[in-house]
């Protein structure tokens, strides 16, 4: 098992990925991130899902985990 | 407690009244606040042609019900329905319905203002706008 890693709206297009699926040991949702885009700049105001709750930088990550990277939301 | 997500056109105050006839709270609702979003056709000073609408499927049904059954807890209310598009849109197309029913209107009017709030500024939805101007752009901020 892995930890899937999605991407979505701008920062998608940012990253040039909408979804991979993480083989690395990671023990945050930070380190991720670096893992997931080659140490790319996280974009000061990006957002963050584990399992699809909202959690911070420092949420620790589990195999089989679901973890995604949004911009500020822009609906209704 | 209804959420939808829709990723074609809808017509809000028809949806509302089959939800309101299927509901089952007939003659226990005194109150009934709506609100209604719509696509403009201008947005920061430029002429917007079209909308794509993004969300986080599974995640933006998740997080809805989840202020749904906040605002149950909060306000003595009968029922709520949110019903969001998603996809392609045009101007003046419905973006979003949120209605609550409740005996009484303060409660009807407070949970329908904390719904649409929450479903602002948290609620996993993106919009990119195609401009007659320039390129297509991502909006980067709620108003």
């Amino acid at each position: 098992m892995a930890i899937k890693v999605k991407f979505f709206a701008s920062l998608r297009e940012y990253v040039g990925q909408t979804e991979l699926d993480l083989a690395d040991e990671v023990a945050s949702v930070s380190e991720v991130w670096s893992k997931a885009t080659n140490d790319m700049l996280m974009p000061e105001n990006t957002l963050m899902a584990v399992n699809m709750d909202y959690v911070d930088g420092s949420h620790s990550v589990s195999v089989g985990d679901e973890v995604a990277f949004f911009p500020p939301v822009t609906g209704g | 407690m209804h959420i939808e997500i829709k990723d074609s056109a809808f017509e809000p105050y028809q949806r509302l009244l089959e939800h309101q006839a299927e509901a089952g709270f007939a003659g226990k609702f005194g109150a009934t606040a709506v609100f209604v979003g719509s696509m403009r056709e201008f947005n920061q000073g430029d002429d917007v042609n079209a909308m794509v609408l993004e969300h986080y499927p599974g995640m933006t049904e998740r997080y809805l019900e989840k202020i749904s059954q906040e605002a149950a807890v909060k306000w003595d209310i009968l029922d709520s329905l949110i019903v969001h598009r998603v996809g392609k849109m045009l101007p003046n197309d419905p973006i979003v319905l949120v209605a609550v029913w409740s005996a009484h209107r303060a409660a009807a009017f407070d949970a329908s203002r904390y719904l649409m709030e929450e479903l602002k500024s948290r609620a996993p939805f993106w919009k990119k706008e195609s401009l007659s101007s320039e390129a297509d752009r991502w909006v980067d901020k709620n108003t």
